[in-house]
């Protein structure tokens, strides 16, 4: 058991990250919490995809020195799908970062239950 | 090669174009663009249907320069033209019938930004449903969450904030689950592409080694688009979205985005993991006994929702559990049952949702029933659409609801037992509940009008949206009378599916 977990560490320490991160942004009611949980989840999905893709003693996938033999490099494919996750959250971040200034401007408060509440006394005057 | 071939890349890729040229354009043009290519989309799909049906069997389709194993591809078969036409169909009619409406709920400056995300949510849809990748998937399925979380957060009030807000971060939560895995499915076979995948997921199945971690992938994928299709357990975002966004993001959400989700996930199960392995780990009895919980639980909460709106958002989680059903069963019946079902109500709901906005409108925008009597009679068209695609949520013959309940009924019968019992039973009493609340409404839009109550005179409205709304009411009709040829389409879909 403790031998498997320590030849998977890196994968181990993503889904606890992933964890952590999935409940912060699932149980924290402070927008801004929310939004560092998800980076957090997002990172940790990273993490994973980047050590899995990483092969010990080769080199970054970018051809250098006339060496074209695939032995050389680790594999690249992961790194893409890393490059790709990010850009997509980091345009979900600026996302809910956008919905966070307009509800704050609205209500004055990161609290998304004591918003919901104010919405919906809104509605009932 | 013919060009037809090319037609469903082409019609992602006009979606995907005309969202840039509908940022620069004004709101007017650009609205009549946006119609326009939902309606090019629709015309492209059938020709790409009308092509499959002559195929033996499904082609793929490169997309850049790397062939198979390497390079990316979507995969086009009968099935996948057929849900693609049925859903840019839902798209057009629903942009016919609600473009009308959109200065009511959307800002003069934003509304380009609004076009470009439906231009890109029908796009993402068209991904999902041709591609064979599955990080192209992922990568939509981010796209399809921006452009609906958009769709919704475009009327400014506050509790459509809040509503996008919740409906953001469920999505994320999902978009996560989803992410983390493809990521550890990618670790265990080192494939991405859905055929090389799923030979992959049979070696090592086969072995006996990662076992654990496949049931994990599967939970996650299941668990992540089940939330975003508000399968039953996770809908909690669905009712408060659904009657908060404008009326055509509604449409376009419960009609189409969430059956998008619907299909990746058949596609995920039937092509990547195969249907035996996923009966195997069990996961396909919890989606049956989620969706015959969802069919009943849901319709009774609809059932005491005193607001139009929300009722109908709620009555979409119960009729996204017959999907669930269907996908549970692991039959191949069970399965075109679903597929029929998810096209049925696809048709019906966006209706639903369109229409029951003119009824709102003309009985000074109350969404209470009391303040609803006698809107039938104010807004005559609309009252008759809502009438005949609430019969088809109850599933009276004649209607789309109606066939897909019987093909669910009859896919049942073969499971025997308990499994046959517990199906019909919960369809009997899920058409019970659909009865009492959506006649309910029905009859009390037919009422008499309460004196006390005195409405402004709605505005003359252009016929077309009247003329949309009849359109789009012949498919659900279609769907009830001529389904045949649609059921054998899908059958045969499902033989070159897989």
């Amino acid at each position: 058991m403790w031998q498997l977990l320590y030849e998977n560490l890196e994968q181990a320490v993503a889904v606890i990250l992933f964890g952590i991160g999935f409940c912060i942004l699932l149980l924290q009611r402070n927008l801004i919490r929310k939004i560092i949980g998800l980076n957090i989840m997002d990172t940790a999905v990273y993490l994973f995809l980047a050590s899995m893709g990483f092969i010990n003693g080769r080199k970054a996938p970018i051809v250098a020195g006339g060496v074209q033999d695939a032995s050389a490099y680790i594999n690249p494919i992961p790194a893409g799908l890393v490059l790709t996750g990010i850009v997509v959250s980091v345009s979900f971040t600026a996302i809910m970062l956008a919905l966070t200034v307009r509800l704050y401007r609205r209500y004055r408060t990161l609290d998304i239950d004591q918003i919901a509440l104010m919405a919906k006394a809104e509605d009932a005057s | 090669m013919s060009l037809v071939h090319n037609f469903p890349f082409f019609s992602i890729l006009l979606c995907m174009v005309s969202g840039i040229f509908t940022s620069v354009l004004k709101p007017r043009t650009a609205k009549w663009l946006t119609l326009a290519v939902a309606g090019a989309s629709l015309v492209l799909n059938a020709f790409t249907l009308g092509l499959t049906l002559g195929l033996k069997d499904a082609y793929p389709f490169m997309m850049g320069h790397f062939p198979a194993p390497w390079g990316n591809e979507i995969r086009i078969g009968q099935l996948e033209a057929l849900m693609a036409t049925g859903l840019s169909a839902v798209v057009f009619i629903a942009l016919a019938a609600g473009l009308y409406h959109t200065p009511t709920f959307v800002a003069e400056k934003k509304q380009n930004l609004y076009c470009i995300m439906i231009d890109l949510a029908l796009a993402a849809t068209l991904v999902m449903i041709y591609t064979n990748d599955l990080f192209t998937a992922y990568v939509f399925i981010e796209i399809m969450t921006i452009a609906s979380c958009a769709l919704v957060v475009v009327r400014q009030n506050g509790h459509t904030l809040v509503a996008a807000t919740r409906y953001m971060v469920m999505n994320l939560l999902a978009s996560g689950l989803v992410l983390l895995g493809i990521s550890m499915l990618y670790g265990i076979t080192g494939h991405l592409l859905m055929e090389p995948l799923h030979q992959a997921v049979l070696r090592i199945h086969e072995s006996g080694r990662y076992a654990g971690p496949l049931t994990v992938v599967i939970a996650l994928i299941t668990a992540g688009l089940g939330i975003k299709s508000a399968m039953f357990p996770f809908h909690a975002w669905a009712p408060d979205t659904y009657a908060y966004a404008p009326p055509m993001s509604s449409a376009i959400l419960s009609g189409v985005v969430s059956k998008a989700y619907l299909f990746l996930l058949i596609k995920f199960f039937w092509r990547v993991v195969g249907i035996d392995i996923v009966i195997q780990q069990q996961i396909s009895q919890f989606l049956f006994f989620a969706g015959i919980a969802g069919m009943v639980l849901a319709s009774v909460m609809a059932i005491s929702q005193r607001e139009i709106r929300r009722m109908v958002a709620l009555s979409s989680v119960a009729q996204i559990s017959y999907v669930y059903i269907g996908i549970g069963m692991g039959t191949e019946a069970g399965l075109a049952a679903a597929l029929f079902q998810m096209l049925a109500h696809s048709a019906a709901k966006s209706l639903l949702f369109l229409s029951t906005w003119e009824l709102v409108s003309v009985s000074g925008d109350h969404k209470r029933f009391r303040y609803l009597h006698g809107a039938g009679y104010r807004n005559v068209p609309a009252g008759i659409v809502f009438t005949v695609s609430a019969m088809s949520m109850v599933g009276i013959p004649f209607t789309g609801g109606f066939i897909a309940k019987i093909q669910l009924a009859a896919a049942g019968m073969p499971l025997g037992g308990w499994t046959t019992a517990l199906v019909l039973i919960a369809l009997a009493l899920s058409t019970l509940l659909n009865a009492v609340y959506f006649l309910h409404t029905v009859v009390s839009i037919y009422r008499r009008r309460p004196e006390n109550i005195e409405y402004a005179l709605p505005e003359k409205q252009p016929r077309r949206i009247a003329a949309a709304l009849f359109l789009s009411m012949m498919l659900t009709l279609y769907l009830g009378v001529g389904s045949g040829p649609i059921m054998r389409v899908i059958e045969a879909g499902l033989k070159m599916f897989t």
